[in-house]
Protein backbone atom coordinates (compact mmCIF):
# COMPACT_ATOMS: atom_id res chain seq x y z
CA UNK A 1 0.00 0.00 0.00
CA UNK A 2 1.50 3.24 -1.15
CA UNK A 3 1.41 6.36 0.99
CA UNK A 4 0.94 9.83 -0.37
CA UNK A 5 4.10 11.88 0.02
CA UNK A 6 2.58 13.99 2.80
CA UNK A 7 1.57 10.85 4.71
CA UNK A 8 5.01 9.33 4.21
CA UNK A 9 6.56 12.49 5.57
CA UNK A 10 4.28 12.29 8.61
CA UNK A 11 5.72 8.83 9.30
CA UNK A 12 9.28 10.06 8.77
CA UNK A 13 8.57 12.93 11.14
CA UNK A 14 7.74 10.41 13.88
CA UNK A 15 11.37 9.24 13.65
CA UNK A 16 12.59 12.85 13.52
CA UNK A 17 13.88 12.66 9.95
CA UNK A 18 14.52 16.31 9.00
CA UNK A 19 11.81 17.66 6.69
CA UNK A 20 11.12 21.00 5.04
CA UNK A 21 8.72 23.35 6.75
CA UNK A 22 5.26 23.07 5.21
CA UNK A 23 1.84 21.44 5.07
CA UNK A 24 -0.96 20.48 2.74
CA UNK A 25 -3.75 22.49 1.14
CA UNK A 26 -6.96 21.50 -0.55
CA UNK A 27 -7.85 25.00 -1.74
CA UNK A 28 -6.05 27.97 -3.18
CA UNK A 29 -6.79 29.95 -0.04
CA UNK A 30 -5.22 27.29 2.19
CA UNK A 31 -2.16 27.26 -0.07
CA UNK A 32 -1.91 31.05 0.13
CA UNK A 33 -2.03 30.93 3.93
CA UNK A 34 0.57 28.15 4.15
CA UNK A 35 2.91 30.02 1.80
CA UNK A 36 2.51 33.19 3.86
CA UNK A 37 3.22 31.28 7.10
CA UNK A 38 6.32 29.65 5.58
CA UNK A 39 7.58 32.94 4.14
CA UNK A 40 9.73 33.20 1.02
CA UNK A 41 9.71 30.90 -1.98
CA UNK A 42 7.75 27.64 -1.76
CA UNK A 43 7.39 24.46 -3.76
CA UNK A 44 3.91 23.10 -4.47
CA UNK A 45 3.51 19.42 -5.22
CA UNK A 46 0.51 17.43 -6.41
CA UNK A 47 -0.33 14.63 -3.98
CA UNK A 48 -1.00 11.68 -6.26
CA UNK A 49 0.03 8.04 -5.93
CA UNK A 50 2.27 8.21 -8.96
CA UNK A 51 5.76 9.10 -10.01
CA UNK A 52 6.63 11.55 -12.78
CA UNK A 53 4.94 14.50 -11.09
CA UNK A 54 7.58 16.99 -12.15
CA UNK A 55 7.35 16.02 -15.85
CA UNK A 56 3.55 16.11 -15.67
CA UNK A 57 3.55 19.65 -14.29
CA UNK A 58 2.53 18.61 -10.80
CA UNK A 59 5.53 20.25 -9.10
CA UNK A 60 5.92 24.02 -9.31
CA UNK A 61 7.62 26.85 -7.45
CA UNK A 62 6.07 30.08 -6.22
CA UNK A 63 7.75 33.24 -4.99
CA UNK A 64 4.71 34.78 -3.28
CA UNK A 65 1.55 33.61 -1.46
CA UNK A 66 -0.60 34.90 -4.33
CA UNK A 67 1.41 32.95 -6.85
CA UNK A 68 1.18 29.87 -4.59
CA UNK A 69 -2.61 30.20 -4.51
CA UNK A 70 -2.81 30.35 -8.32
CA UNK A 71 -0.50 27.37 -8.78
CA UNK A 72 -2.36 25.33 -6.16
CA UNK A 73 -5.60 25.91 -8.04
CA UNK A 74 -3.98 24.71 -11.28
CA UNK A 75 -2.44 21.64 -9.69
CA UNK A 76 -5.70 20.60 -8.00
CA UNK A 77 -7.28 20.37 -11.47
CA UNK A 78 -4.32 18.58 -13.07
CA UNK A 79 -4.77 14.86 -13.70
CA UNK A 80 -1.59 12.79 -13.42
CA UNK A 81 -1.65 9.15 -14.52
CA UNK A 82 -5.44 9.27 -14.39
CA UNK A 83 -5.56 10.67 -10.86
CA UNK A 84 -6.63 14.00 -9.51
CA UNK A 85 -4.59 15.06 -6.47
CA UNK A 86 -5.83 14.38 -2.96
CA UNK A 87 -4.31 17.74 -2.01
CA UNK A 88 -1.29 19.93 -2.71
CA UNK A 89 1.74 20.09 -0.47
CA UNK A 90 3.22 23.52 0.12
CA UNK A 91 6.80 23.48 1.42
CA UNK A 92 9.66 25.83 1.89
CA UNK A 93 11.88 25.91 -1.20
CA UNK A 94 15.24 24.48 -0.20
CA UNK A 95 18.60 25.99 -1.10
CA UNK A 96 20.10 22.72 -2.29
CA UNK A 97 23.85 22.23 -2.45
CA UNK A 98 23.90 18.47 -3.12
CA UNK A 99 21.38 15.64 -3.43
CA UNK A 100 21.55 12.10 -2.04
CA UNK A 101 19.43 8.98 -2.43
CA UNK A 102 18.53 6.79 0.55
CA UNK A 103 16.47 3.63 0.24
CA UNK A 104 15.50 0.55 2.19
CA UNK A 105 13.75 -2.39 0.58
CA UNK A 106 13.80 -6.19 0.46
CA UNK A 107 16.29 -8.10 -1.60
CA UNK A 108 14.28 -11.11 -2.72
CA UNK A 109 17.39 -13.00 -3.79
CA UNK A 110 19.27 -12.51 -0.51
CA UNK A 111 15.98 -12.78 1.43
CA UNK A 112 17.09 -9.86 3.56
CA UNK A 113 16.31 -6.17 3.78
CA UNK A 114 18.85 -3.96 2.11
CA UNK A 115 19.93 -0.34 2.62
CA UNK A 116 20.93 1.62 -0.46
CA UNK A 117 22.74 4.95 -0.40
CA UNK A 118 23.92 7.09 -3.27
CA UNK A 119 25.59 10.48 -3.37
CA UNK A 120 23.82 11.10 -6.67
CA UNK A 121 20.24 11.72 -5.64
CA UNK A 122 17.33 13.32 -7.40
CA UNK A 123 17.30 10.91 -10.33
CA UNK A 124 16.23 7.27 -10.69
CA UNK A 125 18.45 5.06 -8.58
CA UNK A 126 18.31 2.37 -11.29
CA UNK A 127 19.86 4.85 -13.73
CA UNK A 128 22.59 5.77 -11.25
CA UNK A 129 23.29 2.08 -10.51
CA UNK A 130 23.68 1.41 -14.22
CA UNK A 131 25.72 4.44 -15.23
CA UNK A 132 27.61 5.24 -12.02
CA UNK A 133 27.82 2.03 -9.98
CA UNK A 134 30.66 3.48 -7.90
CA UNK A 135 28.20 6.05 -6.55
CA UNK A 136 25.81 3.45 -5.12
CA UNK A 137 26.43 1.44 -1.97
CA UNK A 138 24.26 -1.39 -0.67
CA UNK A 139 24.29 -3.41 2.54
CA UNK A 140 21.97 -6.08 3.83
CA UNK A 141 20.89 -6.24 7.44
CA UNK A 142 19.06 -8.73 9.57
CA UNK A 143 15.60 -8.35 11.00
CA UNK A 144 16.47 -10.90 13.69
CA UNK A 145 18.92 -8.69 15.55
CA UNK A 146 18.49 -5.04 16.54
CA UNK A 147 19.68 -2.61 13.90
CA UNK A 148 22.72 -0.60 14.92
CA UNK A 149 23.62 2.77 13.46
CA UNK A 150 27.12 1.50 12.86
CA UNK A 151 25.84 -0.61 9.91
CA UNK A 152 24.55 2.58 8.30
CA UNK A 153 27.81 4.39 9.03
CA UNK A 154 29.88 1.64 7.39
CA UNK A 155 27.70 1.78 4.32
CA UNK A 156 27.86 5.56 3.92
CA UNK A 157 31.60 5.62 4.59
CA UNK A 158 32.08 3.12 1.74
CA UNK A 159 31.12 5.95 -0.63
CA UNK A 160 34.01 8.04 0.71
CA UNK A 161 31.76 10.31 2.77
CA UNK A 162 33.48 11.59 5.89
CA UNK A 163 33.24 14.00 8.79
CA UNK A 164 30.07 15.93 9.58
CA UNK A 165 28.24 14.61 6.50
CA UNK A 166 28.94 11.04 7.57
CA UNK A 167 27.59 11.66 11.07
CA UNK A 168 24.44 13.40 9.87
CA UNK A 169 23.70 10.90 7.11
CA UNK A 170 24.22 7.96 9.47
CA UNK A 171 21.51 9.23 11.72
CA UNK A 172 19.07 9.77 8.83
CA UNK A 173 19.71 6.36 7.23
CA UNK A 174 19.29 4.64 10.60
CA UNK A 175 15.99 6.47 11.15
CA UNK A 176 14.79 5.44 7.72
CA UNK A 177 15.62 1.81 8.54
CA UNK A 178 13.62 2.14 11.76
CA UNK A 179 10.62 3.55 9.89
CA UNK A 180 10.94 0.64 7.44
CA UNK A 181 10.93 -1.90 10.26
CA UNK A 182 8.40 -0.20 12.52
CA UNK A 183 5.69 0.05 9.87
CA UNK A 184 6.33 -3.20 7.96
CA UNK A 185 7.28 -1.35 4.82
CA UNK A 186 8.34 -2.97 1.58
CA UNK A 187 9.98 0.21 0.33
CA UNK A 188 11.22 3.35 2.07
CA UNK A 189 12.92 5.89 -0.13
CA UNK A 190 14.08 9.44 0.37
CA UNK A 191 14.96 10.90 -3.00
CA UNK A 192 16.31 13.44 -2.94
CA UNK A 193 17.73 13.93 0.49
CA UNK A 194 19.08 17.44 0.07
CA UNK A 195 22.18 18.82 1.69
CA UNK A 196 21.47 22.51 2.03
CA UNK A 197 23.93 25.30 1.57
CA UNK A 198 24.31 25.56 5.36
CA UNK A 199 25.39 21.90 5.49
CA UNK A 200 22.20 20.54 7.05
CA UNK A 201 20.07 17.81 5.48
CA UNK A 202 16.38 17.70 4.64
CA UNK A 203 14.21 15.02 2.98
CA UNK A 204 12.64 16.75 0.00
CA UNK A 205 10.70 13.81 -1.38
CA UNK A 206 9.97 10.32 -0.17
CA UNK A 207 8.12 7.18 -1.12
CA UNK A 208 6.89 4.62 1.42
CA UNK A 209 5.02 1.39 0.63
CA UNK A 210 3.49 -0.72 3.40
CA UNK A 211 3.05 -4.47 3.04
CA UNK A 212 -0.68 -4.94 2.38
CA UNK A 213 -0.87 -7.88 4.76
CA UNK A 214 0.48 -5.70 7.58
CA UNK A 215 -2.28 -3.10 7.44
CA UNK A 216 -4.18 -4.66 10.33
CA UNK A 217 -1.10 -4.36 12.55
CA UNK A 218 -0.92 -0.63 11.90
CA UNK A 219 -4.55 0.38 12.03
CA UNK A 220 -3.73 2.95 14.70
CA UNK A 221 -1.31 4.92 12.57
CA UNK A 222 -3.46 4.46 9.47
CA UNK A 223 -6.43 5.89 11.38
CA UNK A 224 -4.22 8.77 12.46
CA UNK A 225 -3.41 9.44 8.79
CA UNK A 226 -7.08 9.17 7.86
CA UNK A 227 -6.63 6.06 5.71
CA UNK A 228 -9.80 3.98 5.73
CA UNK A 229 -9.50 0.17 5.88
CA UNK A 230 -11.18 -0.17 2.48
CA UNK A 231 -8.93 2.37 0.77
CA UNK A 232 -7.05 0.12 -1.66
CA UNK A 233 -4.34 2.61 -2.66
CA UNK A 234 -3.77 1.10 -6.07
CA UNK A 235 -1.97 3.20 -8.64
CA UNK A 236 -5.30 3.68 -10.40
CA UNK A 237 -8.94 3.10 -9.45
CA UNK A 238 -9.95 -0.58 -9.73
CA UNK A 239 -11.78 -1.60 -12.90
CA UNK A 240 -15.21 -3.26 -12.78
CA UNK A 241 -13.45 -6.55 -13.58
CA UNK A 242 -11.12 -6.09 -10.60
CA UNK A 243 -13.98 -5.15 -8.29
CA UNK A 244 -15.80 -8.32 -9.32
CA UNK A 245 -12.59 -10.27 -8.70
CA UNK A 246 -12.39 -8.92 -5.15
CA UNK A 247 -16.00 -9.98 -4.59
CA UNK A 248 -15.17 -13.52 -5.72
CA UNK A 249 -12.47 -13.70 -3.08
CA UNK A 250 -14.84 -12.45 -0.39
CA UNK A 251 -17.40 -15.21 -1.01
CA UNK A 252 -15.91 -17.33 1.77
CA UNK A 253 -12.75 -17.39 3.87
CA UNK A 254 -11.26 -20.52 2.35
CA UNK A 255 -8.07 -19.84 0.42
CA UNK A 256 -7.42 -17.06 -2.04
CA UNK A 257 -8.95 -16.75 -5.49
CA UNK A 258 -8.68 -13.11 -6.34
CA UNK A 259 -6.25 -10.20 -6.35
CA UNK A 260 -7.24 -9.78 -9.95
CA UNK A 261 -5.57 -7.13 -12.07
CA UNK A 262 -6.91 -6.46 -15.54
CA UNK A 263 -4.73 -6.39 -18.65
CA UNK A 264 -5.53 -6.19 -22.34
CA UNK A 265 -4.38 -9.65 -23.46
CA UNK A 266 -6.18 -12.72 -24.75
CA UNK A 267 -4.86 -15.44 -22.45
CA UNK A 268 -6.82 -15.65 -19.19
CA UNK A 269 -4.69 -16.62 -16.22
CA UNK A 270 -5.68 -18.76 -13.24
CA UNK A 271 -2.29 -18.70 -11.61
CA UNK A 272 -0.63 -18.67 -8.22
CA UNK A 273 1.05 -20.49 -5.34
CA UNK A 274 4.12 -19.34 -3.48
CA UNK A 275 4.91 -16.36 -5.68
CA UNK A 276 4.04 -18.33 -8.79
CA UNK A 277 1.73 -15.68 -10.17
CA UNK A 278 4.47 -13.20 -11.00
CA UNK A 279 6.77 -15.89 -12.40
CA UNK A 280 4.01 -17.29 -14.61
CA UNK A 281 2.87 -13.85 -15.71
CA UNK A 282 6.45 -13.03 -16.74
CA UNK A 283 6.85 -16.40 -18.47
CA UNK A 284 3.74 -15.82 -20.57
CA UNK A 285 5.12 -12.49 -21.74
CA UNK A 286 8.58 -13.95 -22.33
CA UNK A 287 7.04 -16.48 -24.71
CA UNK A 288 5.21 -13.77 -26.61
CA UNK A 289 1.83 -14.22 -24.92
CA UNK A 290 -0.54 -11.50 -23.80
CA UNK A 291 -2.04 -12.11 -20.37
CA UNK A 292 -5.61 -10.89 -19.99
CA UNK A 293 -5.23 -10.65 -16.24
CA UNK A 294 -3.06 -11.20 -13.22
CA UNK A 295 -4.53 -13.08 -10.28
CA UNK A 296 -3.55 -15.07 -7.24
CA UNK A 297 -4.98 -18.42 -6.35
CA UNK A 298 -3.76 -20.49 -3.42
CA UNK A 299 -4.35 -21.60 0.14
CA UNK A 300 -6.96 -24.11 -1.04
CA UNK A 301 -9.92 -22.01 -2.14
CA UNK A 302 -13.32 -23.65 -2.36
CA UNK A 303 -14.53 -25.17 -5.61
CA UNK A 304 -17.10 -22.36 -5.85
CA UNK A 305 -14.45 -19.65 -5.51
CA UNK A 306 -12.22 -21.22 -8.16
CA UNK A 307 -15.25 -21.64 -10.43
CA UNK A 308 -16.38 -18.04 -10.00
CA UNK A 309 -12.86 -16.72 -10.67
CA UNK A 310 -12.70 -18.83 -13.83
CA UNK A 311 -16.09 -17.56 -14.99
CA UNK A 312 -15.05 -13.99 -14.33
CA UNK A 313 -11.87 -14.36 -16.40
CA UNK A 314 -13.77 -16.05 -19.23
CA UNK A 315 -16.31 -13.24 -19.22
CA UNK A 316 -13.63 -10.72 -20.16
CA UNK A 317 -13.93 -9.73 -23.83
CA UNK A 318 -11.07 -11.00 -25.96
CA UNK A 319 -10.09 -13.94 -23.75
CA UNK A 320 -9.53 -16.88 -26.08
CA UNK A 321 -8.32 -19.47 -23.60
CA UNK A 322 -7.23 -19.76 -20.01
CA UNK A 323 -4.11 -21.30 -18.58
CA UNK A 324 -4.15 -22.84 -15.12
CA UNK A 325 -0.61 -22.87 -13.82
CA UNK A 326 0.68 -22.99 -10.27
CA UNK A 327 3.86 -23.74 -8.44
CA UNK A 328 4.04 -27.15 -6.73
CA UNK A 329 1.22 -27.02 -4.20
CA UNK A 330 1.07 -28.57 -0.76
CA UNK A 331 -1.82 -27.06 1.17
CA UNK A 332 -3.77 -26.28 -1.99
CA UNK A 333 -5.31 -29.37 -3.55
CA UNK A 334 -4.93 -30.09 -7.24
CA UNK A 335 -8.28 -31.88 -7.42
CA UNK A 336 -10.20 -29.05 -5.77
CA UNK A 337 -8.75 -26.44 -8.16
CA UNK A 338 -9.38 -28.78 -11.12
CA UNK A 339 -13.00 -29.16 -10.05
CA UNK A 340 -13.43 -25.42 -9.64
CA UNK A 341 -11.86 -24.46 -12.95
CA UNK A 342 -13.76 -27.11 -14.93
CA UNK A 343 -17.01 -26.20 -13.20
CA UNK A 344 -16.42 -22.54 -14.04
CA UNK A 345 -15.71 -23.31 -17.70
CA UNK A 346 -18.79 -25.52 -18.01
CA UNK A 347 -21.03 -23.00 -16.25
CA UNK A 348 -19.73 -20.32 -18.61
CA UNK A 349 -20.94 -22.49 -21.48
CA UNK A 350 -17.62 -23.70 -22.84
CA UNK A 351 -15.87 -27.02 -23.35
CA UNK A 352 -13.02 -27.42 -20.84
CA UNK A 353 -10.93 -29.34 -23.38
CA UNK A 354 -11.07 -26.35 -25.71
CA UNK A 355 -11.00 -23.47 -23.27
CA UNK A 356 -8.26 -24.64 -20.90
CA UNK A 357 -5.01 -24.32 -22.85
CA UNK A 358 -3.02 -26.09 -20.17
CA UNK A 359 -3.42 -27.20 -16.57
CA UNK A 360 -0.14 -27.42 -14.71
CA UNK A 361 -0.66 -27.80 -10.98
CA UNK A 362 1.50 -30.48 -9.41
CA UNK A 363 1.24 -31.41 -5.76
CA UNK A 364 -1.31 -32.54 -3.24
CA UNK A 365 -4.05 -34.82 -4.56
CA UNK A 366 -2.72 -34.66 -8.10
CA UNK A 367 -3.83 -38.22 -8.86
CA UNK A 368 -7.44 -37.22 -8.32
CA UNK A 369 -6.88 -33.92 -10.06
CA UNK A 370 -5.42 -35.57 -13.14
CA UNK A 371 -8.30 -38.08 -13.19
CA UNK A 372 -10.74 -35.17 -13.33
CA UNK A 373 -8.77 -33.52 -16.15
CA UNK A 374 -8.62 -36.83 -18.05
CA UNK A 375 -12.38 -37.14 -17.86
CA UNK A 376 -12.86 -33.69 -19.39
CA UNK A 377 -10.09 -34.06 -21.96
CA UNK A 378 -7.99 -31.18 -20.60
CA UNK A 379 -4.27 -31.12 -21.41
CA UNK A 380 -2.28 -31.21 -18.20
CA UNK A 381 1.24 -31.78 -17.01
CA UNK A 382 3.02 -32.58 -13.79
CA UNK A 383 6.09 -31.09 -12.10
CA UNK A 384 8.43 -32.54 -14.73
CA UNK A 385 7.23 -29.66 -16.95
CA UNK A 386 8.41 -26.25 -15.75
CA UNK A 387 6.03 -23.33 -15.26
CA UNK A 388 7.83 -21.58 -18.10
CA UNK A 389 7.32 -24.50 -20.47
CA UNK A 390 3.66 -24.74 -19.47
CA UNK A 391 3.28 -21.03 -20.18
CA UNK A 392 4.95 -21.51 -23.57
CA UNK A 393 2.53 -24.31 -24.48
CA UNK A 394 -0.44 -22.16 -23.48
CA UNK A 395 0.82 -19.23 -25.54
CA UNK A 396 1.34 -21.49 -28.57
CA UNK A 397 -2.21 -22.81 -28.29
CA UNK A 398 -3.67 -19.32 -28.19
CA UNK A 399 -1.57 -18.27 -31.18
CA UNK A 400 -2.45 -21.32 -33.25
CA UNK A 401 -6.06 -21.43 -32.12
CA UNK A 402 -5.66 -25.14 -31.39
CA UNK B 1 -20.32 -32.97 -11.42
CA UNK B 2 -17.48 -34.60 -9.54
CA UNK B 3 -18.83 -36.33 -6.44
CA UNK B 4 -22.04 -38.10 -5.45
CA UNK B 5 -23.08 -38.85 -1.89
CA UNK B 6 -25.25 -41.94 -1.39
CA UNK B 7 -27.09 -42.75 1.82
CA UNK B 8 -29.00 -45.90 2.56
CA UNK B 9 -32.68 -45.30 3.47
CA UNK B 10 -31.88 -46.35 7.05
CA UNK B 11 -29.03 -43.84 7.35
CA UNK B 12 -31.08 -41.08 5.71
CA UNK B 13 -33.89 -41.42 8.25
CA UNK B 14 -31.62 -41.76 11.30
CA UNK B 15 -32.23 -38.59 13.32
CA UNK B 16 -29.12 -38.94 15.48
CA UNK B 17 -26.96 -39.57 12.44
CA UNK B 18 -28.49 -36.54 10.72
CA UNK B 19 -27.34 -34.27 13.56
CA UNK B 20 -23.90 -35.85 13.58
CA UNK B 21 -23.41 -35.53 9.81
CA UNK B 22 -24.54 -31.90 9.82
CA UNK B 23 -22.03 -31.20 12.58
CA UNK B 24 -18.98 -32.95 11.20
CA UNK B 25 -19.05 -32.21 7.48
CA UNK B 26 -16.45 -29.45 6.92
CA UNK B 27 -18.16 -28.24 3.74
CA UNK B 28 -21.82 -28.42 4.87
CA UNK B 29 -23.00 -31.17 2.57
CA UNK B 30 -25.48 -32.43 5.19
CA UNK B 31 -28.37 -30.68 6.90
CA UNK B 32 -31.13 -31.83 9.17
CA UNK B 33 -34.47 -31.50 7.40
CA UNK B 34 -37.78 -30.48 8.99
CA UNK B 35 -38.55 -34.06 9.98
CA UNK B 36 -35.13 -34.60 11.56
CA UNK B 37 -33.78 -36.74 8.72
CA UNK B 38 -30.60 -36.21 6.71
CA UNK B 39 -30.85 -33.73 3.84
CA UNK B 40 -28.09 -33.46 1.25
CA UNK B 41 -27.27 -29.92 0.18
CA UNK B 42 -26.72 -30.49 -3.52
CA UNK B 43 -24.88 -27.22 -4.23
CA UNK B 44 -22.22 -28.17 -1.70
CA UNK B 45 -21.59 -31.73 -2.88
CA UNK B 46 -18.82 -30.74 -5.31
CA UNK B 47 -17.03 -29.08 -2.41
CA UNK B 48 -16.52 -32.53 -0.79
CA UNK B 49 -12.90 -32.80 0.35
CA UNK B 50 -13.10 -36.60 0.61
CA UNK B 51 -12.26 -36.52 4.31
CA UNK B 52 -14.49 -39.55 4.92
CA UNK B 53 -15.69 -38.25 8.30
CA UNK B 54 -19.30 -38.90 7.22
CA UNK B 55 -18.42 -42.47 6.26
CA UNK B 56 -16.82 -43.02 9.67
CA UNK B 57 -19.77 -41.46 11.50
CA UNK B 58 -22.37 -43.63 9.80
CA UNK B 59 -22.93 -47.36 10.33
CA UNK B 60 -20.97 -49.52 7.84
CA UNK B 61 -22.36 -48.97 4.35
CA UNK B 62 -24.63 -46.12 5.49
CA UNK B 63 -22.82 -43.40 3.55
CA UNK B 64 -20.92 -43.82 0.30
CA UNK B 65 -18.93 -41.19 -1.57
CA UNK B 66 -18.66 -41.82 -5.29
CA UNK B 67 -15.94 -40.10 -7.30
CA UNK B 68 -17.72 -39.51 -10.59
CA UNK B 69 -14.44 -38.92 -12.40
CA UNK B 70 -13.00 -42.32 -11.59
CA UNK B 71 -15.94 -44.38 -10.35
CA UNK B 72 -14.01 -45.05 -7.17
CA UNK B 73 -16.35 -45.51 -4.22
CA UNK B 74 -15.35 -44.53 -0.70
CA UNK B 75 -17.22 -46.57 1.89
CA UNK B 76 -16.84 -48.53 5.07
Amino acid sequence: MRFYEFEAKALLAKQRVPLPKGGTAETAEEARKLAADIGGAVVLKSQVLSGGRMKAGGVKFAETPDEAAGIAEEIMKLEISGQLPKCVSVEQKAAVAKEYYLGVTYDAVAKLPVMIVSDMGGIDIEEVAEQHPDHVAKAHFSTLTPFTDFRAKELIASLGIKGRELTQLTSIVARLVRVFQQYDLTLAEINPLAQLEDGSFVALDCHLDMEDEARDRHQGVLDELGIAPDETRQGRPPTEFEIRGARVDQVDPRGVAGRVVEFEGNLGCVIGAGGGSLTIFDAIQKHGGKPANYCEIGGNPSVRKAAELTKLILSKPGVKKICVIMNVVSNTRVDIVARGVIKGVVEAGFDPADKIAIFRIPGAWEKDGFAILDKYGVEYCDRSVSMSEAARRAVEKVKSGA
Amino acid sequence: MFVRVDLTPEAASDKELAKKLAQICPVDIFEVDGGGSVKIVEENVDECVLCELCIEAAPPGGVKIVKLYSDEVLQR
